[in-house]
């Protein structure tokens, strides 16, 4: 029994280095996250819908095209790649920044529309309210429509760690899976289960990812239950 | 100083509406759908009207002309919304000091607990806005207003959401605020007992356009507008003065219009000033001093006024009482059988009964005897 749960430093590395990608996809999402879901709730304008089915391309485009698309925009030659290596140090290629990103884009819509769902829900006349109170608009953002949006941001935020924790297909594409940088544990256990041998480590693995999912779950149940509480009573 | 013209199209709705406030209370008065709630709306700067120009004391907030608009959080406009809009995510007491981070700084710092005091919600200050009731809402949406430091308090229909029992609950409190705070208010309603018993200045309302301004006194008692202040609910407002009690039947002496009213016992000294609305539907009138009556109540006066409703079966009378107008409401036959012509010596009988709580007002300083009543 304890030789099935002692994990190898390859097995601890792909454990944490999940939850580290999965951390900063979700941390990274949520401004943008933020500017997508008040853009399509509030914004007036032509190429709405264009916007709309951008951000949820990733949702139905298979795994592998995302991978590949990063692949062509990030990647060491790609434009948007270049651009980030040169100008703020970040490369993303064969990296676990890429991992992120990757992972990221992928749990996007998801985040978006939790946020949309939520901010569509506030009343507009509590932010006038505000308002005539004399608090200017970006007051009113931060004291009225963020506080009340809360339950959805909670929600899009473990939405995209979930789904970060999850992604496989556009990450395999986009940085491999190099062990100690870019290999997750659905890589890893992927990788695992085409070794001959690999069935334990592969067994362990599944169910930490069962046990990390079901503390996620778990979370975003409390967390929405106590937002819920804040507004009810 | 309150000024406002406003010049506004919606669809196919044109609001025109010019009218100016004093200090006190100034009722917008008309049915839904006259323009009342854009009106405010518009003073607020919720909405930007195509032609106007508003200003409140020396503050211009809005002067399409010189392309001037205040935007509403600049405008210092306290605003009490019919459904309260209580921040659901914050306590009471935050949300009662939600606009003092944003108003002038004052030197007043005992002014959160007189208003707290003043509106009677010290026992709610740690609760979330859905355990209360609907009073309860509306007073900390009043305090909560009052607290951002207006130099105007405008609200809409405040009171409409409510059952009978906490209107009465709220309604002293608004009359409190207009005799303790000098902030002016503008209060939209479509109710005849809160015209009576709140405002100083009348202002009626009717598709969009300002149908007569004055005095409540003055303007309930126009015949010509008795399609616009309501034909059952309408009457006159007389200004009464308590002259005595009499404890053994429980009643109140009140002497207005050349007479003595006797009216369900008030919790007022002798010499107090006091409001009375008489419906023109509890209003008798006989050419003789009547007697063998169960009726307390008979003024002597004159018919002044006298208002066929169209050559329907109803007539509308004005009577002179010693200076004070009183309106009866009476068949044609009636009114043709007794000879009831303008000039005439009549007796109007009223019941004591008809007085009901919301007849009988305190009116404010200056409320009773504005001047501005019209030529």
């Amino acid at each position: 029994m304890t030789a099935l749960f002692a994990f190898t430093p390859a097995e601890t590395a792909a454990i944490l280095l999940s939850l580290k990608v999965a951390w900063w996809a979700m941390v990274w999402s949520v401004p943008f996250g933020l500017a997508a879901a008040f853009l399509l709730a509030r914004g007036r304008f032509r190429g709405l819908s264009l916007i709309n089915a951008a951000v949820h391309l990733p949702l139905v485009l298979p795994p592998v095209v995302t991978g590949y698309v990063l692949l062509l925009l990030f990647g060491r030659r790609g434009p948007l790649g270049m651009f980030f290596a040169e100008h703020l140090g970040i490369v993303f290629a064969f990296r676990w920044t890429g991992a992120a990103l990757a992972s990221a884009v992928m749990g996007f819509p998801l985040m978006v529309r939790a946020m949309r769902l939520s901010l569509e829900a506030v009343d507009r006349r509590l932010e006038a309210a505000a308002g005539t109170l004399g608090a200017n608009p970006l007051w009113v953002l931060v004291t009225v429509t963020l506080p009340l949006m809360l339950p959805g941001i909670v929600a899009g935020m473990i939405l995209s760690f979930a789904r970060a924790l999850g992604e496989f297909g556009a990450t395999i594409t986009f940085v491999s899976n190099i062990p100690g940088e870019t290999q997750t544990l659905p890589t890893a256990i992927y990788m695992l289960t085409q070794v001959p041998g690999g069935d334990a480590a592969a067994l362990r693995l599944t169910a930490v990812s069962i046990v990390v999912a079901m503390l996620a779950l778990f979370a975003s149940e409390a967390a929405a239950r106590r937002a819920a509480a804040r507004l009810a009573s | 100083m309150l000024h406002v013209a406003v010049a506004h199209r919606f669809g196919d709705f044109a609001l025109d509406a010019a009218f100016s406030g004093g200090d006190g209370l100034t009722v917008l008065f008309g049915r839904s759908g006259a323009g009342k709630t854009s009106l405010i709306n518009a003073i607020a700067g919720l909405i930007r009207p195509q032609r106007g120009h508003i200003a409140v004391g020396d503050a211009v907030l809005t002067d399409t002309e010189r392309g001037i608009f205040v935007p509403p959080h600049k405008r210092r406009i306290g605003y009490v919304f019919q459904e309260g809009r209580l921040f659901p995510h914050l306590t009471v007491r935050q949300n009662l000091l939600y606009g003092r981070w944003f108003a002038p700084r004052s030197r007043d710092r005992g002014e959160f607990g007189q208003v707290v005091e003043l509106l009677g919600i010290g026992g709610l200050l740690a609760r979330r806005p859905a355990t209360l009731s609907g009073g309860e809402k509306q007073r900390v949406a009043i305090g909560r207003a009052l607290l951002s430091r207006p130099r105007l308090l405008v609200m809409d229909e405040p009171l409409a959401s409510l059952d009978e029992a906490r209107k009465a609950e709220i309604l002293p409190y608004i009359e409190r605020l207009r005799d303790e705070t000098r902030v002016p208010i503008v209060y939209v309603s479509h109710s005849i007992p809160e015209v009576a018993r709140l405002a100083t200045t009348l202002v009626v309302m009717s598709e969009g356009r300002v149908a007569a301004i004055g005095p409540p006194e003055a303007v309930m008692s126009r015949l010509d507008l008795f399609p616009l202040t309501g034909r059952a609910e309408a009457g006159a407002i007389l200004n009464a003065v308590v002259a005595g009690h009499d404890a053994e039947f429980g009643l109140t002496r009140l002497a207005a219009g050349g007479g003595e009213l006797r009216v369900p016992r008030l919790g007022l000294a002798p010499g107090a000033a006091v409001r009375v609305r008489i419906r023109a539907r509890d209003v008798m009138i006989a050419l003789t001093p009547p007697t063998g009556l169960s009726a307390l109540n008979i003024l002597p006066g004159t018919v002044a006024e006298v208002a066929p409703d169209g050559g329907g079966p109803i007539v509308q009378l004005r009577l002179d009482c010693a200076g004070e107008a009183l309106i009866a409401r009476l068949t044609r036959r009636s009114v043709e059988t007794l000879g009831l012509v303008p000039g005439k010596r009549v007796y109007a009988v009223i019941k004591s009964i008809a007085f009901d709580q919301h007849a009988l007002a305190v009116p404010g300083p200056g409320g009773a005897d504005a001047d501005t009543r019209p030529g």
